[in-house]
């Protein structure tokens, strides 16, 4: 049954700080029966159930005899199955797949234009972050399998992610997963796409074809296991070439339905640092927005990398939604509400396009061709911008939807 | 061994007797109403004390000595001095030498400091701890190895059973951060300033024996006299009473974990939208790390509504000192400092008052503090369907807390337990308790991550915020989510043996702990 003379795998991790995961080695023997070693913090509460568990699922993958040690940090089942199931691929090839109950509530799908202000990047092999992320009210969160995901663990993510799609409800954000680069990108969306995933990002994408492959992988996975729901596209913009091809990128599958640029890797390929105040990219991201709004999809900014400064975030976000993005990374939940805040219109820029409407409405009304607010001549591309600040405020709840029937309207 | 027991009120299976003392069984909330005198220590003579004032004695082991100290005597100390303690270790060294046997030491709290206190516990120097039990000692009595059984207190029921005289000290070992040679007492000062000594009160007034320990031996009169010297027997000067630095916390700090901060930010905003908190509230705040951002919540929230809390309680932190400071808080009545802000504020502070529990938590007093609270936060490591809340022990059934004050708050007007709903995979909402330690007729609303669950009884507070948008749950509900997640865990195993008694505030037995079946 072995292969590559390998008996002995390890899965997981253990360690005075980890939460929420488990370390398992498995040794797969020819004799002897199953023989589990289990130490955890928990075995008291649920020592039997994770030992059943992992009965069953050895049994699931045909293996009679082997011994099992488990080193536990209060994992969930989910996690244990993950890891379990990791510990037996390194050693048998199969493609069976021990899937968790899929979570009712986990069944929802998005539309191309809703709001993607936030993002929540989730490393795909840490369990204990995945587990309240959907709390925080991201719009989108991220389970990585890429750059916070060491190499060697790489393997073991795909099928902690695989499980977290499973059993981890997100509250209603965007399902999302961030694959790898290249062939191994391509293997990843084996492991999710069958699992509802809303949106796939594309790292370090720098032409047409790389978001092709991609949708064309998607779209075979999803006839072969009979799936309907859409499956976007974010491709991310990460060096010159990149930013160089993003209209055509933007434009490149009707699934693409946001475009993001990731500033760490740019700044380097052009090899200048990343500063704060950002001239550097300034062109790279000016020229994103352009090609985003051009082809009709969403620009979507970097990550802000200092999690403790929150007034430098605010600050950037003001910078960023002035230069036309709609939206940003995050990498901790307390960044969400203060770019949450920095993307909603601004109490006066309400109130200023309510009266912009208003005005409008009333000059409809009286059949003027002009529009007027006191003695301003108001243009339509500025009632059309004041029509989108207030249907976003109704969106995000910041204006009642029946704001104009509002005793106090009147008096504006 | 089988144990003959009663059912109390709470529905717990108690037993007749705990260290061969008849128990009194829990009766219901407010339903025990003791009689007659309090207790009083025996009639000292000043003429049996020197005259010049100077009660210095050369060794803690000689105020023992003069203390008469002997087999099965009660020593008493407080824990002001928490992580960094290094008197009450001590005690029981010098009891181990001099070959005395089966002390009972009865301090206001245990630290994990105090875990070598189990050589002496083995070797029948001590023969049980009537307190708090934290950590490595809490696993020791757990495991039945004590040989009296432990009898755990609130801090309020500490100073009932002091004055009922359930509970007779026979020799107090208080540690000061200054004192002088008379005994006068305080807590600020020198190298080990802990801020307040609240807790020592019931204990010098009541003790037969009290001895003062010092590392800074001042002019008399030692001012403010936390501990008047004229309770004082002797007083011992050593070179350090603790580690200044295991003492107070340098600076307390809110948590960072989104979730913990998620927590705080929904009860910041149930206490507003309830409209419990409000112009002159009283309030309370915790010196954990979400009670902190709560704290810090709701002060933004006072600021912004050009409101003033009436009072804060203490154990005292540098958040709600700055709330004092910045004129959203009159007075700050403080039972112990935790951080050198707070240190530095009940120093300079008029308005920042040492406060005894002697006179917040007392069952014996003529009227209790709590109860005029407004807005109290607590914790628990469990709570059941019907909001019964257990300090104590963990969900495997190991005792590894004390219950502090948590008791005494329950009589605040709204109690309020942020908890998360697991921790790791445990569920904090359980089907019943493992151990109880507060009814649930006193716990009023639960807030988690994942939602809030108000008390059934408080059908003002569910009105309150019925269209406040606020994710309010059954804790059924709640209870449900956390075993989907966690999958349901198995029930603690004990065996009969006890291992420790939980009294309620009113000296009656709620609960107790058996031994964990090995």
């Amino acid at each position: 049954m072995a292969e590559n003379n390998k008996t002995i795998s390890v899965a997981g991790n253990t360690g005075p700080r980890v939460r929420s995961d488990c370390e398992i080695k498995l040794e797969i023997r020819t004799s002897g029966g199953i023989n589990t070693d289990l130490t955890s913090k928990v075995k008291r509460l649920y020592g039997d159930s994770i030992i059943d568990q992992c009965n069953e699922i050895l049994k699931f993958f045909g293996i009679d005899n082997a011994v099992l040690k488990i080193n536990d940090s209060g994992a969930l089942p989910f996690v244990i199955a993950a890891r379990l199931e990791s510990a037996i691929k390194q050693l048998i090839r199969t493609d069976l797949e021990f899937l968790p109950e899929f979570l009712k509530e986990n069944f929802y799908s998005t539309t191309p234009y809703r709001f993607r202000f936030s993002r929540l990047y989730l490393p795909g092999n840490n369990p204990a972050m995945m587990i309240n992320a959907g709390l925080h009210s991201a719009h989108g969160i991220i389970l990585d399998l890429e750059d916070s995901v060491a190499p060697e663990k790489k393997d073991e993510a795909r099928i902690l992610v695989r499980n977290a799609l499973r059993q981890i409800s997100f509250y209603g954000a965007e399902r999302m997963v961030r694959i790898n680069q290249g062939q191994r990108g391509l293997e990843d969306l084996d492991y999710v796409i069958p699992h509802n995933v809303n949106l796939i990002l594309i790292p370090k994408c720098e032409s047409p074809e790389d978001v092709k492959k991609t949708d064309k992988r998607i779209s075979e996975i999803k006839q072969k296991c009979k799936l309907t729901n859409r499956v976007f596209l974010m491709p991310i913009i990460e060096s010159a070439l990149g930013v160089e091809n993003s209209f055509v990128i933007s434009g490149s599958s009707e699934n693409v339905v946001a475009i993001a640029i990731g500033l760490e890797d740019f700044t380097a390929d052009i090899g200048v640092p990343r500063t704060a105040e950002g001239s550097e990219s300034l062109y790279a991201r000016t020229r994103l927005v352009n090609a985003a709004k051009a082809a009709g999809i969403q620009p979507i900014d970097s990550v802000f990398s200092d999690v403790s400064d929150m007034d430098a975030l605010k600050i950037c976000v003001q910078k960023s939604k002035s230069l036309g993005f709609e939206g940003m990374g995050c990498i901790h939940p307390r960044q969400i509400p203060v770019i949450h805040q920095g993307f909603a219109p601004e109490p006066d820029e309400i109130e200023r396009s309510k009266r912009i409407i208003l005005a409008y409405e009333e000059a409809a009304r009286k059949g003027l061709g002009v529009v007027a607010l006191g003695s301003k001549m108001i243009d339509p591309p500025v009632v059309a911008r004041a029509q989108k600040t207030i249907k976003l405020a109704i969106k995000l709840g910041l204006l009642s939807g029946s704001w104009m029937a509002d005793p106090q309207t009147e008096q504006i | 061994m089988s144990v003959n027991t009663v059912i109390n009120a709470a529905g717990r299976a108690i037993p007749l007797e705990i260290n061969g003392k008849p128990v009194i069984p829990f009766k219901g909330v407010g339903k025990h109403h003791p009689e007659g005198n309090k207790y009083a220590p025996p009639i000292p003579t000043c003429l049996d004390f020197p005259g010049d004032g100077n009660k210095v004695v050369s060794s803690l082991e000689e105020a023992l000595r003069k203390c008469n100290l002997r087999d099965g005597m009660t020593i008493s100390s407080h824990h002001h001095l928490r992580e960094g303690d290094l008197v009450s270790n001590r005690i029981f060294e010098i009891a181990s030498g001099i070959g005395v046997k089966d002390l009972i030491w009865f301090p206001s709290a245990s630290f994990p400091c105090n875990a070598p206190l189990i050589k002496y516990l083995d070797d029948g120097t001590i023969n049980r701890i009537e307190g708090s039990l934290n950590g490595p000692l809490g696993r020791y009595v757990s495991e039945g190895r004590m040989k009296g059984t432990a009898v755990l207190r609130s801090h309020g029921g500490r100073v009932q059973a002091i004055q009922d005289g359930e509970v007779r000290i026979d020799i107090a070992v208080l540690a000061a951060p200054s004192a002088d040679a008379f005994g006068n007492a305080k807590g600020t000062g020198g190298n080990s300033a802990c801020g307040v000594l609240g807790y020592a009160k019931a204990d010098y007034m009541y003790a037969d024996k009290v001895i003062i320990v010092t590392d800074n031996l001042v002019d008399h009169p030692c001012v403010p006299m936390e501990i008047e010297g004229n309770y004082v027997d002797y007083v011992v000067v050593v070179d350090k009473i603790g580690i200044p630095e295991k003492i107070v916390s340098g600076t307390t700090q809110i948590t960072k974990s989104p979730d913990r901060l998620l927590i705080a930010e929904l009860t910041a905003a149930f206490l507003e939208k309830s409209g419990i908190l409000k112009d002159e509230v009283k309030m309370q705040a915790g010196a954990g790390g979400t009670s902190l951002a709560i704290a810090v919540f709701l002060h933004e929230i006072l600021k912004r509504k050009g409101w003033k809390s009436k009072f804060g309680f203490g154990g005292s932190t540098k958040y709600m000192v700055k709330m004092l400071e910045e004129g959203q808080m009159g007075y700050i009545l403080d039972a112990q400092a935790f951080d050198l802000d707070a240190v530095r504020s009940v120093s300079e502070n008029a308005n920042h008052i040492p406060y005894p529990v002697f006179n917040a938590y007392n069952y014996h007093s003529k009227g209790n503090l709590t109860s005029m609270m407004d807005i109290m936060i607590l914790g628990a490591t469990e709570v059941d369907l019907n909001f019964n809340g257990n300090v104590v022990t963990h969900s495997d059934g190991y005792l590894l807390h004390g219950i502090g004050g948590w008791q005494n708050c329950l009589h605040a007007r709204n109690v309020i337990l942020p908890l998360p709903l697991f921790r790791d995979r445990i569920p904090v909402i359980v089907d019943e308790v493992t151990t109880l330690c507060g009814p649930g007729e006193l716990i009023d609303v639960i807030i988690t991550e994942r939602g809030i669950a108000i008390n059934p009884l408080r059908d003002d507070l569910i009105e309150s915020v019925k269209e406040s948008g606020l994710p309010i749950r059954t804790i059924t509900e709640l209870k449900e989510e956390a075993e989907k997640i966690c999958g349901k865990p198995q029930k603690a195993r004990f065996d009969e043996e006890i291992a420790a008694a939980i009294k309620w505030v009113d000296g009656t037995v709620i609960d107790v702990v058996r031994k964990i079946k090995s």
